[in-house]
């Protein structure tokens, strides 16, 4: 079992409790220096940077920059890195980090050949590793710690877990159980690639128990049958904990890569009639707009109550 | 991609799987030359990118010239799925004793590739009860797996060699062009004991197109479709009359959905992504503005990284060029919002709190 929350969280009385390092892997790209910036005004502990050809510089003044993955996970000992260099060398790089001993791997880049992800999972599996994505937001427990693409202001701590495939979905829906009272106690970014670091039931495993866990919201799309799977888990696995799903894609026709490289229909499979069946099946209501995920949210709450 | 079976046939070929003599054409000048070569009697085959073609008559015995002078032109008229012919194939009739179906595709699930095998080819594969499944990591199929599989399937002799090469020639195929799926349906046993690949599916991994220059003039873009590509855009067209606008594929998706819910219909799918700049939401209009069916625009922004002033910026400058002459219904979230709103008051963007009144408006707007 992962423990995710020791991973980005830690143990009181661990030296780094609440304030775990992480390496940003091409911090000096306009993306990565950007997306740096804000992890660390959020509060995350950002620790190295690694952009070869670029050692010895600091970034911001503040954070070294190392030539290689190596070098900066043994200066620095952290076990958390966030990616984002182009498709094209996102296998070299992620090769390295997992190399270097990196246990936990956010891989934010879009249109990674598929090939090169199930290279890097069958890597991370030998090697004990997680690996969140790509093509995902990235993850993060609300005001403790990101390590993401997030915009700050949809989340706030609490007791909620979402898991989304889709990152926009996971801001706005974010957002409606934030206004109605419902904050996360973390957020899990799938992501939006055919094959998944994380998949959804990965995802389930690491949050169903957390022991303050109140509820957990499920934002899925069409395309291969990962939420149906997680259904199908949520009912063998008796997990009781309110729990609301969004399906996105309803309308969208058969055989068309909907944006996302995964959210597509073939035939039936993937479709969001047998998403939505299944998660009837799991009595898990599904809301037919994300502004109504807190309501049945709500809803099913009282009933538990 | 997903590759016409006359396509995924010249690969097939390259790479020694054994198939039956056939021509494709475009026209039927073309056509009845190779009709000529092929001699009678032959099978015309529309080159479509859906399944279905033989109930939807794309798929039809021809025995002289006359039935190929009647039987050519109706072909390449249809429209299965609401997809136009891309070309004809011509390929000889066989004598066949038996199908089977292979196919080794991406199994999402398991995160590894899978062979699917049946004695029962010829018919939709998830209408097929005796399947024969076996995972197989990066898709490499070796000797003795193959022999495994063409025993299962209770091939014997000249048909189980002639699996177990075929298989492993798809297995190269797979891998080295980094297919999504490989499928041979029907997989036909000939009179003689040898197999034949009668028809062929080929989808590879678009993420992986970098990698494979040969397998561009496989590619079918519309110049409209390039052009959003270029600019990091997903667009995918429909056929309804309201363009859907916003940020991130889930939220798009979202967004065509609620619109449908409310009798809209959604005349593309646009999802300007994550790193939206002003010039390319305008070079997004623009596109938008060359497809003639849309009567309104809707846009749905959840501005997180990207600023929704941005976005305005960008409608602001379209309007100042005449690029722009329907109406624009727009939700506008999340970052610099409220700027946003005020820089696009008195424009001909409307705007509303929430994306269910935006849609409301867009539906009414374009019944009008």
């Amino acid at each position: 079992m992962i423990d995710i929350f020791g991973i980005l969280k830690g143990k009181p009385g661990e030296s780094d409790y609440n304030k775990k390092g992480v390496i940003v892997q091409g911090i000096t790209g306009a993306y990565g220096s950007l997306h740096a910036r804000n992890m660390i005004s959020y509060g995350t502990n950002i620790v190295a940077g690694v952009t070869p050809g670029k050692g010895g510089q600091k970034f911001d003044d503040k954070v070294p920059i190392y030539n290689t993955m190596q070098e900066a996970v043994d200066a620095t000992g952290a076990k958390i890195s966030i990616i984002y260099v182009p498709a094209k060398f996102f296998l070299g790089a992620a090769k390295e980090a997992l190399e270097a001993g990196i246990k936990l791997l956010v891989a934010i880049p879009e249109h990674i050949p598929v090939r090169d992800t199930m290279e890097i999972l069958n890597l991370a599996n030998k090697k004990g590793a997680v690996i969140i994505g790509p093509n995902t937001p990235g993850i993060m427990i609300p005001e403790l710690i990101k390590v993401g693409i997030m915009p700050p202001t949809p989340f706030k701590a609490g007791k909620i877990a979402v898991l989304s495939k889709s990152g926009t979905l996971l801001y706005e829906i974010s957002d409606a159980l934030t206004n109605a009272g419902f904050g996360q106690s973390i957020t899990i970014g799938i992501g939006g690639d055919p094959i998944n670091g994380t998949r959804m039931i990965d995802a389930f495993d690491m949050v169903k128990d957390i022991p303050d866990l109140e509820g957990m919201v499920v934002v899925g799309e069409i395309g291969g049958d990962s939420e149906e799977i997680l259904a199908q888990r949520i009912i063998d696995s008796g997990f009781d904990k309110p729990t609301v799903a969004y399906i996105a894609g309803r309308a969208a026709p058969k055989e068309k890569r909907m944006g996302h490289a995964g959210a597509i229909v073939m035939g039936t499979y993937g479709s969001a009639e047998s998403k939505i069946s299944m998660f009837n099946k799991a009595n898990i209501p599904v809301a037919k707009r994300p502004a109504e995920v807190p309501v049945l949210l709500a809803g099913k709450m009282e009933k538990s109550d | 991609m997903r590759l016409l079976e006359f396509q995924a046939k010249e690969l097939f070929r390259e790479y020694g799987i054994n198939l039956l003599p056939s021509k494709s054409s475009a026209t039927i000048e073309e056509g009845r030359k190779h009709a000529k070569e092929l001699g009678y009697p032959f099978v015309i085959k529309i080159q479509v990118p859906v399944g279905g073609r033989g109930k939807a008559g794309g798929i039809q015995k021809c025995q002289n010239d006359d039935e190929f002078e009647l039987k050519y032109p109706q072909i390449m008229g249809l429209t299965i799925k609401g997809e136009k012919a891309r070309a004809i194939l011509l390929e000889k009739m066989a004598d066949i004793k038996k199908e089977l179906y292979l196919s080794l595709f991406l199994n999402r699930s398991k995160r590894c590739y899978t062979i699917i095998a049946s004695p029962e080819g010829g018919v939709e594969i998830e209408s097929v009860k005796n399947q024969i499944i076996k995972e197989v990591g990066l898709g490499d199929v070796s000797e003795k797996i193959a022999r495994e599989v063409a025993k299962e399937m209770k091939l014997e002799g000249k048909s189980a060699d002639d699996f177990v090469d075929i298989l492993r020639k798809l297995s190269k195929l797979t891998i080295e062009k980094e297919a999504e799926l490989a499928e041979i349906n029907p997989l036909a046993i000939m009179q003689d004991g040898s197999l034949m690949a009668l028809d062929g599916k080929f989808v590879t991994d678009d993420n992986s197109n970098f990698r494979h220059p040969e397998l561009q003039k496989y590619q079918e873009k519309t110049e409209i479709e390039e052009r959003a590509e270029k600019s990091g855009f997903s667009l995918v067209e429909l056929d309804g009359d309201i363009a859907v606008v916003g940020n991130g594929a889930g939220l798009v998706m979202s967004t065509l959905d609620m619109l449908s819910d409310n009798g809209g219909k959604p005349a593309c799918f646009l999802d300007v992504g994550g790193g939206a700049t002003t010039e390319s939401v305008y070079e997004a209009l623009t596109l938008l503005s060359k497809i003639d069916r849309i009567k309104a625009i809707l846009v749905n922004l959840y501005g997180g990284i990207v600023k929704t002033s941005v976005v305005a910026e960008a409608f602001l400058k379209a309007y100042e060029n005449n690029l722009i002459d329907v109406p624009v219904f727009s939700r506008l979230k999340g970052t610099e919002s409220e700027k946003a709103k005020e820089m696009l008051q008195g424009s001909r963007t409307k705007i509303f709190d929430s994306v269910e009144e935006a849609i409301n408006a867009a539906v009414m707007g374009v019944k009008k």
